[in-house]
């Protein structure tokens, strides 16, 4: 009763008298919303200059058109910019096949433990490093295995060869990779654990007084309940596939050269902001952002095909 | 048949439960003995430090002369100054923003609150590019100026959902009894909402406290002027590229081995991260973000 009351109150109100009565809460909302409409908003009126011969006296406006020119990098597969492509892709896939599935193996280690103690004691250490900057996880990495560091400081006194694992070029792929899992891969976990925590545990007590064994429980109650997170995060994944790590790339960089460490993102930082070529960088931002987009909904259209929720429903 | 039963469930095999026990133990050390590492060193005397060639791991004795050359006043006790000054202003006014904008986006009746949430949530889908942002930064003026450390990265559109998210969980007959009391809406949230929020208000105040702390992204990119460089280019600088600090850099004529200086620097950016870690902990146990993702 007092609902329809109210509604009817609403309608009779015309969105300029709403408008007012609201007023305040325009005020609250203004300062965020204003904040993420420069941020975010119009910044996406900035890739304009891709299509532009930008230079920075002249202004954005004043700049000359120049069409697609300085898409010419992609179409025409200039050598740079197939490197920074070719180190993504590897990159991602290196990402995807080792740390995605990471954190699943560690929570459903952490929740097959007995002791609530130990659980709670693990999951305090391991989540510790997602707070850490990307400067100091690259700097813990160099004490630990660069030459001077920990690993070859005990080797050399115990007479054995060292490991040239920091700023070799050929490791390099797999140190970045091996960084993120070091990093994220306790904190990832929440997400799995989460879901482990709301499977019913009388689904497994039946499933064992079928007969079904640890394996066999594991496949039938424990993986149908993960499957829908699983399927989520791998939608957001995969719209991130060519956002491969940019702080942790670019503290590293100079250290291996850029054959091996030039990424999409790097590529746009470098030859943008450091090297001038704005309108070039601006161009393969946009694709990168673009496809990003277009992988996000293709997956999850996928994933409504498959009979999964997805990111969002249909 | 003999396994023993705990809740329900068999308890799995000893090679099974020592397997385990060692993929736990070999993980946690990973991730301990770095920070037990980088500790020691900077506390660590001269001639251990050198015997080792590098880093120690138990000092013989502790001693803080590093610490000491830190905060002489040079260019560490510096970015320390300006790292203190962009969490603190910063976590304060994101969360004054945010909250406000939540707490709008969380009334039932809120005419222009539809448009808004969607603004909000959309920004989340995509990001909007590297050299774009930066001329934004540069086009409003902020190009070298400690503002551009808060400003571009003041609200978090994720935390405005969750925050929403819990400001709409509140019993409505509460904020409802504050209206028919008389209360505004500026009073409902100081008075009502706020007070209520305890919880989730902390837990998003120190993810944003930690984002800014750990900032360095935007440094390099809207600095040029080593003069406001917060800690982590300072890290960067000295430690990751291994540039010599001398005693002009320290403004002391004190001068440790650069390993312990080193080392102290990372401890320096490390430890208020390790203060704040029990509080943030607390409330994971509680679900609160998960929870409100979920929801």
């Amino acid at each position: 009763m007092l609902q329809r009351s109210k509604t009817r109150q609403q309608q009779q109100l015309s969105l300029g008298q709403r408008l007012l009565r609201d007023k305040v809460l325009l005020l609250f909302a203004l300062p965020g919303t204003a904040l993420i409409v420069a941020f975010h908003y119009v910044p996406l009126l900035g890739n304009v200059i891709a299509f532009k011969d930008y230079q920075p006296f002249l202004g954005i406006g004043g700049s000359d058109w120049s069409g697609w020119e300085n898409f010419a990098v992609i179409f025409n597969g200039d050598p740079a910019f197939l490197r920074a492509l070719k180190n993504t892709l590897i990159l991602t896939c290196l990402q995807s096949i080792f740390v995605f599935p990471a954190p699943i193996l560690l929570a459903l280690l952490l929740n097959s433990l007995f002791s609530e103690r130990i659980k709670r004691i693990a999951q305090s250490i391991l989540y510790l490093p997602h707070f850490m900057s990307w400067v100091i996880v690259v700097a813990l990495f160099q004490q630990m295995l660069g030459g001077g560091g920990l690993l070859n400081n005990y080797l050399r006194s115990h007479d054995l060869a060292t490991l040239d694992i920091i700023g070799n070029s050929e490791l390099f792929h797999v140190l970045l990779t091996s960084q993120i899992i070091w990093k994220d891969t306790g904190w990832a976990t929440i997400l799995f654990l989460a879901a482990l925590s709301q499977i019913d545990s009388q689904l497994y007590e039946a499933a064992s007084v079928d007969g079904a064994s640890r394996m066999r429980q594991l496949w039938h109650v424990t993986m149908p309940g993960l499957r829908g997170i699983i399927i989520l995060l791998f939608i957001l994944r995969l719209g991130d596939s060519l956002t491969v790590g940019f702080e942790q790339i670019i503290l590293q960089q100079q250290a291996v050269g850029r054959d091996v460490s030039e990424v999409l993102d790097t590529y746009v930082y470098n030859n943008g902001v450091i090297g001038g070529a704005w309108g070039v960088a601006a161009a393969v931002g946009l694709v990168k952002g673009i496809v990003g987009v277009v992988l996000v909904l293709a997956a999850n259209k996928v994933a409504h095909i498959f009979g999964e929720q997805g990111v969002y429903s249909r | 048949m003999s396994q023993k039963i705990v809740q329900g469930v068999p308890m799995p095999g000893w090679p099974m439960r020592a397997f385990k026990g060692l993929v736990l133990l070999v993980f946690c050390a990973a991730v301990i003995i770095p920070f037990v590492g980088v500790i020691s060193t900077s506390v660590a005397p001269n001639k251990q430090i050198n015997e080792s060639g590098g880093l120690v791991l138990f000092p013989k004795s502790v001693n803080f002369a590093a610490y000491e050359s830190l905060f002489a006043g040079g260019v560490v006790t510096r970015a320390l100054f300006v790292s203190i000054f962009v969490t603190v202003v910063g976590t304060l006014l994101s969360l004054t923003v945010s909250c406000l904008l939540a707490y709008a986006l969380s009334r039932p009746g809120f005419s222009a609150g539809r448009p808004i949430l969607l603004v909000v949530l959309f920004s989340m889908l995509f990001s909007p590019g590297i050299i774009p942002t930066y001329l934004v930064v540069k086009g409003v003026g902020l190009l070298d100026s400690i503002w551009a450390l808060i400003v571009p990265t003041m609200v978090s559109a994720f935390n405005v959902i969750v925050l929403r998210a819990f400001f709409m969980n509140l019993p409505n007959e509460i904020t409802e009894s504050a209206r028919i009391d008389g209360a505004g809406e500026l009073k409902t949230f100081g008075y009502i909402v706020l007070p209520l929020s305890k919880a989730v208000l902390s837990v998003i105040g120190l993810f944003y406290a930690v984002a800014y702390w750990n900032a360095f992204f935007s440094a390099l990119l809207y600095l040029n002027d080593s003069k406001l460089w917060p800690l982590q280019l300072v890290l960067r600088t000295y430690v990751i590229n291994d540039t010599q600090l001398g005693s002009a850099e320290l403004g002391t004529e004190l001068l440790p081995p650069q390993a312990s200086i080193q080392m102290a620097i990372l401890v320096v950016s490390i430890v208020p991260i390790l203060i704040i870690y029990p509080f943030l902990q607390r409330h994971f146990a509680k679900g609160v973000l998960t929870g409100a993702v979920k929801g």
